[in-house]
Formats: structure tokens, sequence, C-alpha cells
């Protein structure tokens, strides 16, 4: 499994990619691969707050619906338009185009609270 | 011996495909009075595509279908968290005698005295199983009754002006209806993750003056009893919380224990599983909510209430309403009233013993071949994982292999809380050999899963299609069919 390391990673398998004010919101390869095949996916719309911690949209697979966890919180700047007609794009590029959501920081002091590469390796295999 | 399709196996076509040009099922008389012309505009010219077929293609038609059911009466179907006991036909006498089943639901009290007298010695049954004083038998289903509880748990927090008290705590343990149903009654729902058995440390960390109640399901989701019940449930009174149990699991505990007794605030029943009236295709079913005495004027309602010798529908006064028309499934309450008497309460009793004897059986039998994840020991129904599989054999492989053995597939993939699940309720109306020979299938799979892997991967192959693409048929569902070009 494949964990960059330029991203930051949250317990519940978010990740998130930092571009100034801006980061970039999917989850991991370790989240697609334990839900396998994504089939339907539910984001919020451009311009809601979302609150860290809190569900932001849901992930349904063959197996189980899942809520998707806000990494940080903020404003909704950018949805991925892609994802609802084509969800199987998650489990082929989970750090790619299965991108979700991009979220403009409301507290940017959160990002420290989020895992890096290493640290999110450990959760997984303290986890499992 | 594998005990799959063989022989006389009818497969059967869509009605679409059947129809031809002209057939049909009725024959009119001819016409001897001036023929009518409705105005322009009413007659359709045609009404394209209807299935024309005569009446011996229809019958054959439905009755092909009608074979393919798998229920309870053709055979084993141990789906964990759905107690699919055996449903005593006794029970469809009663609830077919004509005084219950003609009985007009808008029926003047004071002439459907019979009818009100089975709700309300229903209502006091389930009080005198459950340990809750009152009970409201209105809810049509399982997760009715968790909204009539969750409804009237936020109505007590409002008449004492609780307002801060917003969310409901969840253990990852817990039925995956109670989040829906605490989001639904107005509540946020706050996870806990548990380690198998819910902690006293675990509710305290969560246990604010913003939380309103607790939901737990006991037993569990794992089958494991929450040992920690009755301090849990003194720590979130003490806190200014209440406390509801998912009664769905209750085959685990009649006679045994009472969820009343324990503490517990509120609780819903499943008749339908508990008390073996039908379910899945067979329903509909039935959730009664039960309550301690200062919950009782928030019941759904109204109740069967009893004046001297005579009954009739009132209150409860603090009522969160009514949740549906009438009085609630009444067939189903009779099925439910029919059991319980015919069982008794020694009965009763003995089925829990049972149906936590036939788990831990299969358990003790497929223990070794399949990883178990928690150790605690079992009640009603025990959880597998695939963790051990050989060969990359997952669960869902197993599940398609049952098939071909001749058995309704456990329940897979739940809870959640254990990768690759495998939960089998095997419910106390089965015999050891019923028992014996579904244990020798799974011991069969895991040994396939060693030996010839492929086996698993391309099962159902003894059924009329084999493995269906799932995912293809959520993500692109065909709903209609078209008719080819």
């Amino acid at each position: 499994m494949d964990f960059p390391e330029e991203l930051k990673y949250t317990e519940e398998h978010e990740w998130v990619q930092v571009e100034g004010d801006l980061v970039i919101v999917g989850i991991t390869d370790f989240a697609q691969d334990a839900l396998g095949d994504v089939v339907f996916v539910e984001l919020p719309e451009v311009g809601a707050e979302v609150t860290a911690g809190k569900a932001f949209g849901v992930v349904e697979s063959v197996k189980a619906v899942s809520d998707i966890y806000a990494p940080v919180s903020g404003t909704i700047e950018e949805i991925n338009e892609e994802l609802p007609d084509a969800p199987e794009v998650i489990n082929t590029s989970p750090y790619g185009d299965g991108w979700m959501i991009k979220i403009r920081l409301s507290d940017p002091g959160e990002l420290d609270g989020l895992m890096d590469a290493a640290a999110y390796q450990a959760h997984i295999a303290e986890e499992h | 011996m594998i005990v799959g399709t063989s022989g006389l196996v009818l497969n059967e076509k869509l009605l679409f495909e059947h129809s031809d040009a002209g057939r049909k099922g009725y024959s009119l008389p001819a016409l001897d009075v001036p023929a009518a012309t409705l105005p322009d505009g009413l007659c359709r010219e045609e009404i394209a595509g209807f299935p024309e077929l005569s009446e011996v293609d229809v019958v054959r038609h439905f009755t092909r279908l009608s074979t393919w059911n798998y229920g309870v009466d053709s055979g084993f179907y141990p789906l964990g968290s759905c107690t699919m006991k055996y449903n005593p036909k006794v029970n469809e006498v009663a609830c077919r005698l004509p005084g219950l089943a003609d009985v007009h639901p808008a029926t003047p009290d004071h002439l459907a005295q019979g009818a009100l007298t089975l709700m309300y010695q229903l209502q006091e049954m389930l009080a005198e199983i459950s340990g809750f004083p009152a009970v409201s038998v209105q809810p049509a289903a399982g997760a009715h009754g968790e909204l009539a509880g969750m409804l009237a748990i936020r109505a007590w927090h409002e008449a004492r002006g609780n307002a801060r008290r917003t969310k409901v705590l969840i253990p990852d343990t817990a039925h995956g209806t109670n989040p829906a149903t605490a989001a639904l009654a107005g509540f946020d729902v706050v996870p806990i993750a548990s380690q198998g058995v819910l902690t006293l440390e675990e509710v305290a960390a969560h246990m604010t003056d913003e939380v309103a109640a607790l939901m737990v399901t006991n037993p569990n989701t794992l089958g494991l009893f929450e040992t920690n019940i009755e301090a849990i449930c003194a720590l979130v009174h003490e806190r200014g919380g209440l406390v509801y149990c998912d009664g769905a699991n209750l085959n685990a505990l009649l006679g045994i224990a009472r969820p009343g007794d324990l503490g517990i605030d509120v609780m819903h029943f499943n008749l339908h599983k508990t008390f073996a009236t039908p379910h899945g295709g067979g329903g509909p079913g039935s959730g009664p909510v039960g309550v301690r005495a200062d919950l009782a004027p928030f019941l759904p309602g109204p109740l069967a209430v009893r004046d001297g010798d005579s009954y009739r529908f009132a209150g409860p006064p603090g009522s969160v309403g009514r949740l549906l028309a009438f009085h609630g499934n009444f067939g189903i309450m009779v099925r439910a009233f029919a059991y319980i008497r015919s069982m008794g309460a020694q009965g009763l009793r003995h089925a829990t013993e049972m149906a936590v004897l036939n788990a831990n059986y299969v358990r003790a039998r497929l223990e070794g071949s399949y990883h178990l994840p928690y150790a605690t020991r079992s009640l009603h129904e025990v959880v597998f994982s695939d963790r051990d599989l050989p060969n990359d054999c997952h669960t869902l492989d197993v599940a398609k292999r049952l098939i071909d053995y001749g058995y309704h597939p456990p329940t897979i993939y739940f809870p959640l809380v254990v990768k690759g699940a495998i939960m089998i309720e095997p419910t106390e109306t089965e015999s050891q050999e019923t028992l014996d020979e579904f244990c020798d299938a799974m011991l069969a799979i895991a040994g396939e899963a060693g030996a010839d892997p492929e086996l698993l991967k391309n099962a159902p192959v003894r059924t009329r299609t084999r493995r269906l693409d799932e995912t293809g048929a959520a993500r692109q569902p065909r709903l209609k069919w078209e008719r080819p070009c």
C-alpha cells in the first residue's frame, strides 16, 4: 500500500494535501482497500462550512456505508464533480483523481494535529 | 453431500419476454348494447409494450418464481442479527380467526373488546418479560420502535428543560440502524470505539452534560453480553442522561435477564425476531417500545388501557403522537401473543437457553478453522472473520460457496468492527443434526479454501445464475427491462 510522504493523515483514514490556505482531502489507500469497490459518494456543496472531526460526506461500497470526516475546519472551496458518476476512481486513484474536496482553512493550526505518513502507518498497524 | 440445485430446476423469463400479441387471460361475451365512444383525448391509441399472456402463462410464471423463495420453512437460515427462528403455524391459525382477522381498525372500542384485550395483554406480557412498566405496541418495525423510543427520550429531556442535551453516544458494536434513528430524532451522533464489550471508562470519557442518551445493543452485535451495563447505566443516570437498548437481540435474554432491571430506560422489541412472527419477505414487522415509568407519558399512542372489566384506547398524556394510521400491525401482534402464550414463561426461557447453546455449539465446531476475533463467551450469535483463510479467499467467497451447499449465507461484513465478519445466529429452533450439517459445510469450505480456492472464487456454481456483478449493479443499476431492438 502507498502512503505518500508529502501528505498528512487522520486517524479516520483521510489524507490531506496542503496548498497554502487550501487543503485537498480524500481517503487513503488503506481506506479504499478496506471498503472494497466504492459504488456511491455523497459530497457537500461548495460554500458549505465543515468542522474538523465532523462528517462532511458519505462513501458507500458493496460492503458498507461510511462517513468521511473533515480533517480541518473551513469552507468548501471546490468538490470533485467527477466522483458521483465515477466513484471507482477512489479505488483506482485514491490520492489522484479520487480526491474529494478542497477546503479553505479557517484555522491553519489544526494542521499540526494531523499525522505524517510514518505515524499513520504506525496507527494502521496498531489498529489492525 | 452437496444439496444444491439439480434436475427439474425451472428457469423463468420476464412476463414481457413471454408476451405474444393477441394472447389474453379473459373472454368477454359479445356486445349486446350500443357501443359508446369515449371523448377524444381520453383514449390512448395503444398501450405500448404491455405483456399479453394467457392465464396459464401467468399462473406458471408466478408459481415458478414462488419456488425460488428460500425461507425458514425451506431450510437453515443463520442470518446473524436477524433471529430467523421457525414461525410456528399455530400463530398463523390464531391470526386468521375471523373475530381477529376481520375487525375493522375504526370499530368503536366497545365493539372491539377482544382485539383491545389482546393488545392490552400483549403490552402487559412484554412489560413482564422486559421489566419495563409501560409498553406501546404501535410501532410497525424495529427501527420504528427505535424512533419512538428516541422521540420519547427527547420529549423527556424537553419536559425538564434540558435543551443542551443534543448528543447521543453510540458504540461501534450497536446495530446499524441506531445512528440513523438518533439522527432522525434530531440528535448528533457521537460514536464510541469499543474493544468488544463497552467499558465504564469509555462511556465516562464521553458522558458530558450535552449527552441526552447512550444507545447500546445488548447483547451487542458481536454476540457478547455487555457485562458492565449496570455500572454504565448508573453513570449515565448520574450525569443526567438516559440509556436506550436496541432490543433486537432480546432472544438471548428471555427469562434470564430483564433489561429494565439492568438500569436501561427504553427498549424496543422486534416481535418479528424474538417472538417468532414472519419476517424478511413474510413481514410486516412489529416493534413495540417499552419504557420506565417516568417516560410512560411520552409513549406513542393511543395505548390499550383497562377500566375495570373493559378496555379502550387512550393517552398517554404527553405522547409524542401517533406513528402511523390506526393501531400498528395487529395481525403480527396476534401471532406474537399466540407464541408467548403457547411457549409460556418456562418455554421462553428454554428457547433462550437453546439459542445460546446452539450458537456456542457452532462456535465450538468452527473455532480453529475460522478466526474468532473476540474470545469472550458468545450468547445467541457468534462472529468469525476471514483473517485466517488462505489463498486470498474472503468472506464473500465463503458466503457464495455456502449457497452451493444449499444454505442461506449468514450475515457478512457486519458488524463493521470485525474486518470480513461472518455473523452466525442459528436460533433455538434448529436440531443438532441441522447444525452439524451446516458446520460440516463450513468446515469443507475452509478446507476447499486451502486445497482448491477456485471453488470458492467461482461460487456459486450450482445455481441458475452464477456470481452476480454486485459492484456493477450498484454503480450502474438497470432498473427496467428494455425491449430488444
